[in-house]
């Protein structure tokens, strides 16, 4: 027996095409994920140097960002329109694998990977797309990367990275009923920062994250990269492999035995040490709501918003303050909201849509209150239909959409209007981030539908439409 | 892209933590194909208010800093979304060098990719800096091949960068090609380890 050693260790190693001193490790990328945004300029870049895609099977395409929810036959936009079909165009030039915006394989993309089982323990998965960290939920090294970074991964199918340094974010005990993935995630934000995991990969262990579905750790990795990290990822367990049993694009029978015994191999060994630690009780945390204009500006629903005076960053908290329009030490109870915006990469699967319909069955939200609901995929849409959940959202007076990215960057029609405060189930609450002067507040899909109901944030909890 | 070794340029100070590259160029300019032509939507929505008119509330827009191609950030500049178009934008807009006591990890690597030098200062002197930009006026030398910053005052600085990074800058060398000179190397990997 060697070093015990970390997952993130293992699969780096694995990965390692070329070493040299003084240099970032060449690795080799095992999946690209590429959508409309990101990738234009890198396939005119491919184009202008003569160049061929040196693996189109490993690379897998989607419209996603800025494809409308609905009415997609006639997008108004020309400038929308041209990059929708420029991916085509170049997809189809290139010889890569489309879910275009009709395609039953549609969605976000870090829904959609998952889903079709491409996501996978032990792989190199990038995309342009800085979420691209959801991925690390199977055991995998997932990353965002920039499109000259697409346009190398194109041309050569690797990439130079530096050695990150590990973290392991450990969540001792477990979660109290009513309390999410996402307030974990979010209140490990709040106590250790937005910058808590630059340079590093973080992987999140303990009991809480072990008891967790796989839609639950891909919500937690999802927004890793909201913490500073470029990646976070979770061991693989049987969990991992339940979910992946059944997935369109991995090996079937016999195969996929000896393929789970190498994933779970993967996993970090005992002993094993990282480079920084951080600890957080899981029990302690409550339903949690964003105040401010990053991530990490969030309380427990039963707090207050800072006092300036008692914050370390006055200016920045300041600012922020004012751009939310909301005063200093006031309840998160008293935040009143007129958007609701359940989707988006971290809360918009099956799970998500169950938990957050259970909330509105059978009740009205407020008539203030506008409220969308945006599948994470064309299949999360068609299962959340079997189950009926979209006439129960309905019901209650939400839209129902067709999957994309939708109002969490607000690059399509979704947008929330300026002033309008929005209770979010996505993951940036940046300034305009969901439209010019739209204030986002994020929160769980079941404290969104809550809020939908009251018109403000109510703890979930004690909410008699919350089920078990 | 744009060979860099030596580069001396006015400062502009923003004095703001955490910028993200939602606020460098926000998401409704993201539509475009093209790599160029950013640099008028840089920070738009704290350069123009909703009708377009230039807010004279956001130091960017003073006539004093104009000509400024370096700037000086705060702590965390360009955490987000993994956009290039962010240092294509402040590139366009005429900036060759970020100064900041630290920098999200995409955007940092983005950066190189394009030519534009992110460089990690001390945030003391970094505040002095910006301190002096912003009261009077300040202008810098930045040496990619001795790694170190001048002021006007004389005062000079060593900087770290990584040194694969600082090659590719000075010398204007495409990566990909780089790369491509490990074909065989990729190929034997393909071999052995998929
Ligand atoms: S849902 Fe939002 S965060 Fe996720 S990939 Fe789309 S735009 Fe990015």
């Amino acid at each position: 027996m060697g070093k015990p050693k970390t997952i993130i260790e293992k699969i780096w190693e694995n990965k390692i095409v070329h070493e040299e001193e003084g240099k970032p490790d060449l690795i080799y990328i095992d999946l690209h994920l590429i959508h409309e945004v990101t990738s234009p300029q890198a396939f005119e870049g491919m184009r202008l140097a003569g160049r061929d895609i040196r693996r189109p099977d490993l690379t897998f395409a989607t419209m996603d960002h800025n494809v409308p929810t609905k009415n997609r036959e006639n997008i108004e936009d020309p400038i929308s329109k041209k990059q929708i079909d420029t991916l085509a165009k170049n997809c189809k030039d290139f010889g890569i694998e489309l879910a275009d915006m009709f395609h039953p394989d549609q969605g976000i993309v870090h829904i959609i990977g998952p889903q079709l089982g491409l996501t996978q323990p032990g792989k190199t998965i990038v995309c342009g797309d800085s979420h691209t960290s959801t991925h690390g939920a199977f055991g995998a090294i997932a990353f965002g990367i920039g499109t000259s970074e697409v346009e190398h991964v194109f041309a050569t199918q690797t990439l130079w990275q530096e050695k990150p340094k590990t973290l392991n974010v450990k969540v001792n005990g477990d979660l109290r009923p009513g309390v999410t993935a996402k307030d974990l995630i979010l209140a490990i934000i709040a106590k250790y920062g937005v910058r808590m995991g630059n340079g590093h990969i973080v992987e999140y262990t303990g009991d809480a994250i072990r008891n967790m579905t796989m839609e639950e750790r891909m919500t937690v990795c999802n927004m890793s990269i909201e913490a500073g990290a470029r990646a976070g990822l979770i061991s693989p367990d049987q969990t991992t492999l339940d979910y992946l049993r059944i997935r369109p694009n991995v090996p079937k029978g016999e195969a996929f035995e000896k393929a789970a015994e190498q994933w779970l191999s993967l996993a970090t060994d005992e002993g094993a040490t990282y480079d920084k630690t951080l600890t957080i009780d899981a029990s302690e945390v409550e339903p949690q709501v964003t105040w401010g204009t990053n991530p990490g500006m969030g309380a427990p629903i039963s707090g207050h918003t800072p006092i300036i005076d008692e914050a370390e960053d006055k200016d920045g908290v300041k600012r922020a303050l004012e751009y939310m329009d909301l005063e200093e030490n006031k309840p998160m109870t008293d935040i009143e909201i007129d958007h609701v915006f359940i989707g988006s990469c971290t809360n918009s699967r099956l799970r998500d849509l169950r938990k957050a319909s259970a909330i509105v069955k059978g009740k009205k939200i407020k008539d203030s209150v506008k409220g969308i609901v945006v599948p994470g995929s064309a299949l999360v849409k068609m299962q959340a239909e079997e189950e009926g959940l979209d006439e129960i959202f309905k019901e209650a007076g939400f839209e129902w959409r067709n999957a994309g990215c939708s109002a969490c960057l607000g690059m399509n029609d979704d947008i929330i209007p300026p002033g309008g405060r929005c209770a979010s189930t996505s993951n940036r609450n940046f300034e305009g981030r969901q439209g010019n002067g739209a204030r986002t507040h994020l929160v769980s899909p079941e404290m969104a539908a809550a809020a939908a109901i009251h018109g403000r944030f109510i703890d979930v909890r004690s909410f008699e439409g919350q089920v078990q | 892209m744009e060979a860099i070794r030596k580069h001396t340029g006015l400062v502009y100070p923003l004095k703001r933590d955490n910028v993200d590259t939602d606020q460098i160029i926000p998401k409704q300019f993201l539509k475009r194909i093209e790599r160029t032509g950013f640099g008028q939507f840089l920070f738009y929505h704290w350069r123009f208010d909703d009708d377009g008119n230039k807010r004279e509330d956001f130091s960017l827009n003073e006539k004093k800093y104009e000509e400024a191609s370096i700037m000086i950030a705060g702590e965390n500049f360009g955490c987000g979304s993994s956009r290039e178009h962010a240092p294509w934008s402040l590139l366009d807009f005429g900036f060759r060098i970020i100064v900041a006591p630290s920098f999200a990890d995409i955007f940092y690597n983005n950066s190189f990719k394009n030519g534009l030098v992110p460089i990690v200062v001390d945030k003391e002197l970094v505040t002095k800096w910006q301190e002096k930009a912003e009261k009077d006026e300040l202008n810098l030398t930045v040496d990619l091949e001795t790694k170190k910053i001048t002021d006007d005052e004389g005062v000079m600085v060593d900087f770290n960068i990584p040194e694969y990074h600082r090659q590719n800058l000075m010398n204007g060398w495409d990566e990909i090609d780089l790369t491509l000179h490990l074909e065989e190397k990729i190929s034997n990997y393909e071999k052995t380890a998929l």
